[in-house]
């Protein structure tokens, strides 16, 4: 986990998009779910749209890159997804 | 096509043909070993179903614990192939135990298991991903063949791929294919034919630095390329085959290198996409205009909604009890009816111990089992079903977040369900639960949830005990009582789970990350092999420790020490002829007086002490004895033990258990002692069908035992509880 004083404390990650919102994955924050999320196609570079929540909130779904492909995941792993500015 | 001769010479275009001559070819008639390998979802059950019908069978990965699935495939008249089905992963760096196999396959290549070569599933419309692990297995140096599934759904999103160049870019045969509809089969096995030659084309090169390490580690092993001695480096704590010093060796030069797995892997799986999507450039071209949103979103919208959603799925799991309870019971009578009329035949014109043993003992044992076949067959259709058409996706997808407060996983929610019909294809169905740890609690807690054997010992004693009278206008006291005693299953289990959470320690993490599969038709055919897999598999691996255990529950039953058995027959005769009974309670006395003495009557009394505490006596203790082998053989023990005709009714075995004394002459069955035994029922692991089944999913006895000393604990605890507060 990075430390909380580094300046990257005000990106965003895919935890902070709102239902329908997109953005571009910047980079992944812990190594070890990033080796999975990678293999699932989360390289940086792709863009992802929040597509919708859980009835109690989590997990979420993602969609990734042009459209075709669903990902679910909890909100634990989805906060290590960092967003670009 | 029509020709049988199996060394034509290869149709794909644009692959090298060289080592074709040097190759022998293939004998006619000889087996050649295929594994498949490809992403979840990308149509790898389709297509190993079409290859290879009916003709599957499920054993053990030598010295792995996890399933393999293989099949025979006629590929050409002369030539069948052994077809291996491998889990379905998005790498070859394993994340669970289940994926380890594939690697535990492919790093051996002096193996006896080793595959000729490899067939890799693809998704068309998902093609970037699914070649990431295309390309690993490429340079891996592993003979492959491309088969390009589900090219209609590409093109249903405007995704044109010129297999062509793809062939050219990837150097294996790329076979254009719909495993649904079979469509590309025939040419996948004119290919599967040929003699095929090692991928040329490499993906991804380890950097410079990597290479003295990669070199002596290749060296040392006499690997024949680069990229196995990188996948040594990664994993040789977990390679099977390394001896502990080849092991230590690796761990010397990983150290002497500082070579770091996770960052080398996260760099690899960056350059391999670079890679791909710089190969697709030529290949892939997506017409899409303007995006159309997916019908499965809009599906969702209803299916996984916070108020329509729960409402779906408890309507499916209604709908899914219905079938197990009411629709199965016609064939499970069927089959009991069955069973006992070849039992009538065998006993009418045959006699004699050996006689006994089969009909009591074995065609008992084995009726036990088949009895579950139409509930085991039903729910699996079922979860089948769910599960094709993508909806169990969904499912686990709502319940997650309740589900991991109690250690267990969205995924837990089916086998839990299905342990109220039987815990057997319940924890069968714990399966696709892939995060070991939450699959052991799922398996573990399950058979505390009340299944449909217990309700004949319900029903007999609520009967017994419970007043039927109305609670508040429209509850009755008799069925508030029943629901009770499934509601404290059911939070013994979840209370039992959330326990393990803490007990429980793993390396692996629990993670929730899984592709959410678009909504489609479900394909009957693999529906019926699932079905026929599960019920085969039931039936022969758990059948075999049933029948065994009812064989040594029939001797038990049978013979007694000495010559107790006859000594007492003998007394019994004389005091029925004394008491001038009739013959049919004469031969009831005559049993009951038989079982008494016999090994099982004698553990009875030897039980008595110990079991007196929990308000049980040695009539009892014979049933707790035979019950352990399945609970519906309470009923039938007691009616035994209590001189009730074999044809008695409910009603009637509770008038006898009504009017037993205990020894100052008062009702035996107290409130509270049925309460204790009620209690002990709820918890009691009794039933060897679920052991059978533990050790079977678990592979090892661990568990099983665990399972049963625990709940048995558990039952004897409650039990105990019960009667001294009570009493």
């Amino acid at each position: 986990m990075p430390s909380t004083s580094a300046p990257t404390s005000t990106a965003r990650s895919v935890k902070d998009l709102r239902l329908g919102e997109s953005g571009t994955i910047c980079c992944l924050n812990d190594p070890e779910m990033a080796l999975k999320l990678l293999e699932m196609g989360c390289i940086p570079g792709t863009e992802v749209r929040l597509n919708s929540k859980a009835p109690l909130g989590c997990p979420v779904t993602l969609v990734l890159g042009n459209g075709d492909y669903t990902l679910s995941l909890r909100m634990s792993e989805a906060a290590t997804i960092m967003l670009r500015d | 096509m029509g020709s049988v001769d199996v060394t034509i010479t290869r149709a794909g275009a644009g692959v090298s043909a060289t080592t074709l001559e040097a190759a022998s070819p293939r004998l006619p008639g000889t087996l050649t070993r295929i594994a498949l390998i490809g992403n979840p979802n990308s149509g790898k059950s389709s297509l190993f179903n079409q290859l290879t019908g009916l003709n599957q069978k499920v054993g053990n990965f030598p010295g792995v614990t996890v399933d393999r699935k293989t099949g025979v495939a006629q590929i050409t008249p002369l030539l069948r192939a052994e077809i291996i089905d491998l889990p379905g992963t998005y790498s070859l760096y394993p994340k669970s135990l289940d994926e380890r196999v594939i690697t535990d396959l492919l790093y051996d290549r002096t193996s006896a298991q080793y595959p000729d070569f490899v067939v890799v599933t693809a998704d068309a419309s998902n093609l970037r991903r699914n070649l990431l692990l295309f390309s690993q297995l490429a340079d891996l140096g592993l003979p492959a063949v491309l088969a390009l599934n589900m090219m209609d759904t590409a093109e249903q999103h405007g995704i044109k791929i010129d297999v062509a160049a793809l062939q050219q870019e990837v150097g294996v045969p790329v076979i254009p294919m719909n495993a649904r509809k079979g469509i590309g089969v025939a040419a996948l096995k004119i290919v599967m034919g040929q003699q095929l030659a090692a991928p040329t084309v490499r993906f991804y090169e380890p950097s410079e630095e990597l290479l003295p390490m990669i070199r002596q580690i290749r060296y040392y092993f006499n690997l024949h390329n680069d990229y196995l001695a990188l996948h040594y480096a990664h994993q040789y704590q977990r390679i099977n085959f390394l001896t502990a010093d080849e092991q230590a060796y690796i761990g010397e030069l990983v150290q002497q290198y500082g070579f770091e797995p996770t960052a080398q892997q996260a760099q690899e799986t960056i350059d391999r996409y670079a890679r791909i999507n710089e190969l697709l450039l030529n290949v892939v071209e997506v017409t899409r205009t303007e995006e159309a949103e997916p019908y499965s979103n809009r599906i969702d919208r209803v299916l996984t909604h916070k108020v329509w959603g729960y409402l779906i799925f408890f309507g499916v799991l209604f709908l899914m009890f219905q079938a197990v309870f009411a629709w199965a019971s016609y064939p499970m009578e069927l089959i009991d009816e069955g069973v006992a009329w070849i039992n009538q035949l065998v006993q009418t014109n045959f006699e004699g111990p050996l006689i006994s043993l089969l009909t009591e003992g074995v065609l008992a044992g084995l009726g036990g089992v088949l009895i579950f076949i139409p509930q085991i067959a039903l729910l699996f259709a079922f979860i089948a079903v769910l599960e094709e058409t993508g909806y169990m996706a969904r499912v686990t997808f709502m319940m997650d977040r309740i589900m991991r407060k109690f250690g267990l996983n969205g995924k837990s929610v089916v086998p839990l369900i299905s342990g109220v019909a039987c815990a057997v294809p319940a924890i069968m169905s714990a399966r696709t639960i892939e995060n070991w740890k939450d699959r052991i609690i799922t398996i573990f807690v399950t058979p505390l949830m009340s299944c449909s054997a217990r309700i004949p010992v319900y029903t007999v004693l609520i009967g017994l005990v419970v007043p039927d009278v109305p609670v508040l206008g429209i509850f009755n006291l008799r069925g508030i009582a029943l629901m009770g005693l499934y509601l404290l299953g059911f939070f013994a289990a979840i209370l039992s789970a959330l326990a393990m959470k803490f007990l429980l320690k793993t390396r692996e993490r629990s993670y929730f990350i899984m592709e959410f599969p678009v909504y489609r038709w479900p394909r009957w055919k693999n529906v019926g092999i699932t079905i026929v897999e599960k019920v085969k598999t039931f039936v022969f691996q758990a059948g075999k420790v049933i029948v065994a255990i009812s064989v040594i529950l029939w001797v038990l039953a049978s013979y007694g020490p000495g010559d107790q058995l006859a000594q007492a027959e003998e007394q019994a005769r004389a005091v029925a002829t004394q008491q001038q009974l009739s013959a049919e309670e004469t031969e009831n006395a005559v049993a009951s007086a038989k079982l008494e003495s016999s090994y099982a009557g004698t553990i009875g009394h030897l039980l008595e002490p110990g079991i007196r505490p929990l308000g049980f006596d040695w009539k009892i203790g014979i049933s707790l004895i035979t019950s352990f082998a399945a609970r519906e053989v309470f009923v039938g023990t007691i009616s035994t033990i209590y001189s009730v005709g074999q044809d008695a009714d409910t009603r009637t075995i509770q008038q006898k258990l009504a009017t037993a004394r205990d020894s100052q002459g008062q009702p035996f069955f107290t409130p509270v002692r049925a309460l204790s035994l009620l209690v002990f029922y709820v918890f009691a692991m009794q039933c060897m069908s679920t052991l059978a089944v533990t050790y079977r999913e678990t592979k090892g006895w661990k568990w099983p035992i665990l399972q049963a000393v625990y709940m048995t604990g558990l039952a004897y605890g409650a039990s105990l509880l019960v009667y001294q507060l009570g009493s």
